[in-house]
């Protein structure tokens, strides 16, 4: 099994060359370069191109672009020309943010998917399973920023149960109890949001895959040994059911990362996503870069999360 | 004459299809005794299956009616908790595919395990895990403490159609239903595991009922035969009897279908016009009436019957009494003109 | 000469792993099997599931890969006949499949299954088109009205028989016919073997017959081969393999099928034991060290048995 896993994970790094090539070539063709922004326009002409020649700014592509992978191995983006400071340090603070949401809204999915998925599955075809299916239904059809924007008004300026923007309350001390309660308060509202909508899809492939074992052999062979109806449930149905949606986590994070650009926007959450939006409009081309750069690998890494997480709960896949 | 195990009466197991009930099993009436192979022949859609199912309690979404009397209780009218404590302890069954049968999840030992905690929740885990391995030994697996730590998918089909046995009689069951127990397995390995019930037959003294539509299968294993057709038992007898002298057109067609080792014929029997699907089976008159239509329509019943021809043999409608086969009748016909 | 005749045919598949996927191992699924086939004669290849039977028959016809060995086909060597010749002979072999509930495509017409074959080596006109598939159904016996419905419309039986009806389209010579009737209930088993036999001498086709069950084998076939391990165990006419079996691998095989008279069922039960005590006893002399039988030994004109190597 071991060598399945190790093959799996060197399946990734040509993915996370080309990925940086990709990402490369889309830094290359932005207008502007590195000096772009931080250099008086007024400086003579010959000053700037010696400047070019030192920095390496003229070598062939190959050798910027080994360059530009040593300088991202070591953590430098470079600079961002809005914000006057380097790239890796303003996304440091955000990337923070943005794992908080993002691990919020994981655990809010699975803690609404799997109930759902199981009454949804267990009484297929009863009332109840219709308005588990109907809200689904609901949710793959509402847009997700529309939805967040209802959410806001309503649980936000309306009731004003949660804050409307921001991920603490300023003035707080980090590290105080009153700090992480802040915190949480500011994710809950952009966590759930998100976690509503995204959570449908986990559902209805919980539902499904709960009616398909249910219909199995094997789950006879249960009941003719004798077990009872929620044995048979807990120990066989849900059991094999739940393999797949494990192997699904992965993907779920693939999932977050479009989700995370649209509600740190709407909820005003200082994280990754709001940064990449703001950086696009403000045509800050090193964070942009970066930042897809980031998505990019969260995408590769999730779904190595995911056939490794199946490789180990399978045995199908782990003995051969 | 041994004792009465099973008493099942007017049994009819119908499932809906749209709005409309259909009788997959209809009015069988038999008995199963302590220590005989009773085999129930017949092909796809006769109904086999779904008896062996309503015995165990199996159907989900099926109408029961009859009764199914076993030590005083009449099973239909029992219980979940009832069923429950009888299936996997007092019956036990025996399934046709045993890779799809098994938790492709658990290893195996741990779901013959299962069967035995079941019923036995109070033992302890030690002494199970013996009890399991003696299965093992008994349904012949050679090195018991690995395939116990196996998964289905490791093990041979022969080796996992043991396992599925070995759950079966975990308790030591009275009445053991095999549905089509080696219809999935090679002729080597098929022969392996008859035997192998045979033999347990004499340790666990269990009336079987054996669910097949092979009659070598028959032939081998069976005391008694019943053959069903469209839902319902035609001819029931001993083996011998059905075998050398059956009645019923069915039965007789049936014999003359297969192929067989020691008498090799040109040509074989073929039965006209398809089995009917359930929603178009004949519910009035002989069902087998519409695949041999030479029969003159007064040879049948005209709401037939299991008429006892002689002890224990049961023949359905009167059909049997002039039944015979149209290319007989052709000599016959070319006989008189000569 | 024979129809077709199979010359040491080896189908190894390869076995990868590792962390590169490399080729660790090969699979000999068939390893060295040789046999010819007359016009208008059936022949049966025998074994149990991994024996190779499947594989022989599908790298006849080309689909799987042949590793060695020659396949000729009326005198030709398939692997170096030109691609028009080949496909000339493709025409001549063609294949009834086992399962008659997947091998026709649902969403096609029973007609255009039919057709699908003469659309791709005939040129014919759509009218004459209909009119040899509408022959095409008499002679399996459908009518000709049902080229219009579906496969879900038809029975198991009736399925094989649109089967067998694309197969003898473009009026092949040989028939591989892989286990054609195993997945059907027993009444229709018949139906479909005695058709088989009726068209093959309507037609003088030839068949490879594959099969498992040595009841129907014994029934349809002049010659058999007995395959285990991908090898060939024994060889010969269906007399002599079923009076007469030499290989313990055979006379085990033919022990294990259930005797249809329940009076002889003790006798089976002990012969079973004596012939599984021999087997037990002779393994070693009859296999070598990897479990393969030995190579044929001819014990006389038609009766081949991987006998023990000598010495």
């Amino acid at each position: 099994m071991w060598k399945l896993i190790v093959r799996r994970t060197l399946i990734t790094i040509p993915q996370i060359i080309v990925l940086s090539i990709l990402v490369f070539i889309l830094a290359q063709a932005m207008p502007g370069d590195a000096l772009t922004g931080l250099i008086d326009p007024n400086i003579d002409p010959a000053t700037i191109e010696a400047m070019r020649e030192r920095l390496g700014l003229n070598n062939p592509w190959y050798v910027q672009y080994i360059d530009w992978v040593k300088g991202v191995l070591q953590g430098d983006f470079g600079q961002s020309f809005r914000f006057k400071m380097p790239v890796s340090e303003l996304i440091g603070e955000r990337m923070i943010n943005t794992l908080w949401l993002s691990l919020a809204t994981l655990i809010l999915t699975y803690l609404i998917a799997i109930p759902l998925g199981i009454i949804s599955g267990r009484f297929n075809d009863t009332w109840l399973d219709r308005a588990i299916t109907g809200y689904t239904y609901i949710g793959f059809a509402a847009p997700l920023f529309i939805f967040a924007l209802v959410m806001l008004f309503i649980f936000g300026f309306q009731l004003g149960w949660f804050p409307t923007s921001g991920s603490v309350a300023p003035g707080t001390e980090p590290g105080t109890f009153a700090y992480f309660i802040s915190k949480l308060n500011h994710l809950l509202l952009p966590a759930l949001s998100m976690a509503l909508i995204t959570t449908v899809s986990t559902v209805q492939y919980l539902r499904s895959e709960i009616i398909d074992t249910k219909q199995k052999d094997f789950i006879v062979t249960a009941r003719a040994k004798g077990s009872s109806e929620s044995r048979v449930y807990n120990r066989h149905v849900l059991r094999n059911s739940l393999l797949p949606i494990a192997a699904f986590f992965g993907y779920e994070i693939t999932g977050l990362i479009g989700g995370t650009i649209f509600i740190e926007n709407i909820f005003g959450y200082p994280g990754m996503g709001e940064l990449f939006l703001s950086s696009i409009s403000l045509r800050d081309y090193s964070v942009m870069t970066a930042l897809v750069l980031l998505f990019g690998l969260a995408a590769i890494i999730g779904a190595l999360l995911s056939d490794i997480i199946l490789s180990l709960v399978d045995p199908r896949i782990r003995i051969k | 004459m041994s004792e009465v195990l099973l008493d099942i009466k007017n049994l009819k197991t119908s499932f809906r299809i749209k709005d409309h009930h259909y009788a997959a099993v209809d009015d069988v009436t038999l008995t199963v005794k302590k220590n005989e192979v009773l085999a129930i022949v017949g092909e796809s859609g006769s109904g086999k299956s779904a008896f062996a199912f309503s015995i165990m309690g199996l159907h989900t979404r099926a109408k029961i009616e009859g009764e199914i009397n076993y030590k005083g209780s009449n099973l239909v009218q029992a219980g979940p908790n009832q069923m429950k404590k009888l299936r996997g302890k007092e019956m036990g069954m025996i399934f046709q595919d045993a890779l799809s049968a098994l938790n492709p999840l658990m290893v195996v030992g741990a779901q013959i395990d299962e069967a035995i905690f079941l019923h036995n929740p109070k033992s302890s885990k030690n002494l199970r895990k013996l009890q399991v391995i003696n299965l093992l030994n008994q349904v012949g697996i050679p090195r018991p403490e690995k395939t116990y730590h196996q998964y289905p998918h490791e093990l041979s089909g022969g080796m996992r159609q043991r396992i599925v046995i070995a759950m079966a009689i975990s308790n030591q069951p009275e009445l053991l239903i095999a549905d089509e127990p080696t219809t999935a397995l090679d002729v080597t390995i098929q022969s392996q595991i008859l035997d192998l019930i045979k033999e347990l037959k004499e340790t666990i003294h269990a009336g079987i009922i054996l669910i097949t539509h092979d009659l070598g299968v028959v032939a081998e294993m069976a005391d008694r035969v019943a053959v069903m057709y469209a839902g319902q038992i035609v001819e029931i007898a001993d083996v011998y009897t059905l075998m050398e002298n059956p009645q019923h057109p069915y039965t007789r067609s049936l014999l003359n279908s297969i192929p067989t080792l020691n008498d090799v014929k040109e040509e074989l029997h073929v039965i006209q016009g398809v089995v009917p699907s359930l929603q178009n089976l004949p519910r009035t008159g002989c069902r087998f009436a519409s695949r041999i239509p030479w029969i003159e329509e007064s040879e049948h019943e005209a709401s037939p019957e299991l008429h006892e021809i002689s002890p224990g043999h049961y023949v359905r409608c009167t059909c049997y009494k002039d039944f015979y086969f149209p290319e007989q009748a052709e000599e016959e016909r070319n006989y008189v003109a000569n | 000469m024979s129809l077709i005749e199979v010359e040491n045919l080896k189908v190894h598949f390869p076995v990868r792993g590792g962390v590169f996927q490399t080729v660790k191992d090969h699979v000999r699924a068939v390893d060295g099997v040789s046999f010819s086939i007359e016009q208008g004669q059936t022949y049966g290849l025998v074994g149990e599931s991994g024996s190779g039977k499947t594989t022989t028959g599908r790298a006849i016809i080309g689909l799987n890969d042949i590793t060695s060995g020659k396949v000729m086909f009326e005198g030709r060597d398939l692997a170096s006949v030109s691609k028009k010749e080949y496909i000339d002979v493709r025409k001549d072999i063609q294949m009834i499949f086992q399962d008659p509930f997947s091998s026709l495509n649902p969403k096609k017409r029973v007609a255009d299954i039919v057709a699908e074959p003469l659309r791709n080596y005939e040129n014919l006109s759509p009218k004459e088109e209909r009119v040899r598939i509408q022959e095409l159904m008499e002679l399996v016996g459908l009518s000709p009205e049902s080229i219009y419905k579906y496969p879900h419309e038809f029975s198991g039986g009736q399925r094989q028989r649109i089967g067998i009806a694309r197969a003898i389209a473009l009026n092949p010579k040989l028939i591989i016919a892989d286990e054609p009737v195993s997945a059907l209930d027993v009444s229709v088993q018949a139906q479909v073997l005695n058709f088989m036999r009726e068209i093959q001498k309507e037609l003088n086709l030839t068949y490879l017959f594959i099969s498992h069950d040595l009841g129907i084998i014994r029934h349809m076939c002049d010659h058999i081969g007995i395959m285990y391990k991908g090898r060939y165990v024994e060889h010969g006419t269906s007399e002599e393999i079923f009076t007469n079996p030499q290989h313990i691998y055979t006379k085990r095989l033919i022990a294990a099928i259930p005797d249809s008279n329940p009076r002889n069922r003790e006798m089976h039960y002990e012969n079973r034991k004596l012939v599984k005590t021999e087997y037990d006893k002779l393994e070693k002399d009859f296999f070598d060290e990897e479990g393969l039988p030995f190579s044929l030994k001819s014990i006389s004109a038609t009766h081949q048995v991987a006998l023990p190597e000598r010495g």
